[in-house]
């Protein structure tokens, strides 16, 4: 553009901060009242009942005898931690997480391939992928569970498996638990690899073909390290996401057949059971775990996230 | 190097993908067309007499057609709200220097990676006593704020991109401060903001967890929660292809809109997602 920018343009680093003038001052407050609204929603939802969770988990404390209300510090806690059933929940959710997660890999990676690659049909490929991400969750989870369930499923007069019952074992239901989830979420993660697919440069592939590389050494050795950051930020988002796993687990079995998960217990707990000071217990748990494993990532395999996130060159400043 | 028989396996592998994505959505509308009997009778995919009763029978109850209303009015009043003020602050991320810009970004990732479950017994309990619980602010509330991440993210990757000098080239050739932001910004802008607005409708539509602990009655109980406690005309009769014509339901307008906007949708979701 040939505009003649007399003030410097906005959205460029500003003047040092040691000299602030009235414009930069301006600019300053302006941006903080347009973020004020949003950072406030967010604040109020999760800031308060954040803080009220760790204060009610330091009591014994049900809604319905608000009146029996005492302190028991840390001993919620330590209810929570020393009954079995809190760590086979914890077990059933490491489960499901790593397995969705680990498949969710191979084939958003195959439909991220298909999708670069393919030429017949590619934007009706595109569009048949987005599908099971926007079908509301609880309606997959219907869906599965009545394609397996004995009274109305189609799958075991398919596959000749008699009257097997899919829900009455535990990795039975967590199989067709997990097979929901997949389902519904694949696509998320096979748009994100295609977005990494696109960064990596063809000539590198093309040379590496001239020196004679297989198919396979080519993937091995040129595409996927070449799209690390989006298979972590990929892995990251969705392993926090399958670690909350909720609506698919309500679903098909209510958490019956120790298919419980952290989330569920949560719920049960304060919702359910209106227990609230061990629920509350229990979900700050949960959130330090959240946190824990956000941490390994962000730390330990150095997953930016700024730059993933499109705050591109925010690292320059 | 693409001989013909490469060329057909695409093509079968692209054929796998669109069975896997829409049959099970099939098999939902093929359940929605069975007449309630044949659960536990007739299994197969197809349906033995097809009959559009369910369709009659859940837009005879009053439990789904409120929360189909709650449903639409409630995502529609946060996706407004929310995109509003995700736009808001993604122009100030994009346009304007001031502290705690990466702070606000990051705070919005945090969000993002909450657990919601955590949060909904204190909401509950907060919720009930500021007499928000069981009412549509209950719900929109919690939905503007953890939708709100995906859409600033979106628009501030979507800002970033904009040519902001074309506002000052236009007001340099005369137009007016007002002429020159309608004109040529909110056309720039206009697709991001619709994109973000797709994602945090989705975000809305798909909720259960707030739905079910943050609601009681019709008031304000949404979709997916009334599916999940629905249980029929009669309690003598299997709900479930009840409970499938009402999930055909609420699924044909997710279907429109993906079919309309997928390269936008698409977009959205890998905006900035892995640059650098």
């Amino acid at each position: 553009m040939t505009a003649v920018h007399t003030a410097p343009a906005a959205g460029k680093p500003a003047a040092p901060a040691a000299e602030l003038s009235d414009r930069g001052r301006a600019e300053r407050r302006l941006g903080l009242l347009l973020s004020a609204p949003a950072v406030i929603v967010m604040l109020v939802v999760t800031a308060y009942p954040l803080v009220n969770a760790l204060y009610l988990s330091l009591f014994s404390y049900r809604i319905t005898a608000p009146d029996d209300r005492r302190f028991v510090g840390l001993g919620n806690y330590g209810t929570a931690l020393s009954d079995p059933l809190f760590w086979q929940d914890v077990l059933t959710t490491f489960i499901i997480t790593f397995v969705t997660v680990a498949v969710e890999l191979v084939i958003g990676f195959a439909l991220a391939m298909v999708m670069h690659r393919a030429v017949f049909a590619r934007r009706t490929v595109r569009t048949a992928i987005l599908l099971p991400y926007g079908i509301v969750t609880v309606i997959s989870a219907f869906a599965w569970k009545y394609a397996f369930d004995l009274q109305s499923g189609f799958v075991n007069s398919w596959f000749g498996l008699g009257d097997h019952a899919w829900f009455s074992g535990r990795w039975s239901s967590l199989s067709v638990i997990v097979l929901s989830e997949i389902w519904k979420t694949t696509p998320f993660v096979s748009l994100l690899l295609l977005a990494g697919l696109a960064q990596v440069p063809g000539d590198l592939g093309e040379a590496a073909t001239v020196d004679g590389a297989t198919a396979w050494q080519r993937l091995r050795r040129v595409t996927i390290p070449n799209m690390k950051a989006a298979i972590l930020v990929a892995v990251l988002f969705r392993t926090l996401d399958a670690w909350r796993i909720f609506d698919n687990v309500f679903v098909m079995t209510s958490g019956q057949q120790k298919t419980e998960t952290l989330s569920f217990l949560t719920y049960r707990q304060t919702i359910t059971r209106t227990a609230i000071g061990l629920g509350d217990a229990v979900g700050v748990l949960l959130f330090l775990s959240v946190v824990l494993i956000a941490a390994v990532f962000i730390k330990g395999f150095r997953v930016d996230l700024a730059q993933a996130r499109g705050e591109r060159g925010g690292g320059e400043k | 190097m693409e001989t013909a028989r490469s060329r057909w396996l695409w093509a079968l592998a692209s054929l796998l993908i669109l069975v896997w994505t829409v049959f099970p959505i099939l098999w939902i509308v093929m359940l929605s067309f069975k007449q309630p009997g044949e659960i536990g009778n007739q299994k197969g995919f197809l349906p033995h007499h097809w009959t559009w009763d369910n369709y009659r029978t859940v837009f005879e109850t009053d439990l789904f057609t409120s929360a189909l209303v709650n449903s639409i009015g409630i995502s529609l009043i946060a996706t407004v709200i929310g995109v509003v003020f995700a736009t808001l602050v993604a122009y100030a991320i994009a346009r304007l220097e001031f502290p705690g810009k990466k702070a606000i970004l990051s705070f919005a990732l945090a969000i993002a990676m909450f657990p919601v479950v955590s949060l909904v017994g204190p909401l509950f309990d907060l919720w009930r006593d500021v007499g928000l619980y069981d009412t549509w602010p209950g719900l929109i509330i919690p939905y503007i704020s953890f939708a709100l991440p995906l859409a600033i993210w979106t628009l501030s990757a979507f800002f970033r991109e904009i040519p902001w000098e074309m506002e000052q080239a236009a007001q340099v050739d005369g137009a007016t401060t007002w002429q020159a932001f309608r004109k040529v910004i909110v056309p720039l802008a206009a697709p991001g903001v619709f994109t973000a607005a797709i994602l945090t409708f989705f975000f809305c539509w798909n909720d259960f967890v707030f739905g079910i602990s943050l609601t009681s009655s019709d008031r304000a109980r949404v979709v997916p929660a009334a599916l999940a406690f629905f249980t029929g005309a009669s309690e003598f009769q299997q709900p479930t292809t009840a409970i499938c014509a009402a999930a055909v339901v609420v699924t044909v307008p997710i279907v429109v809109i993906v079919l309309s906007f997928q390269r936008r949708i698409v977009a959205g979701l890998t905006s900035g997602a892995v640059k650098g």
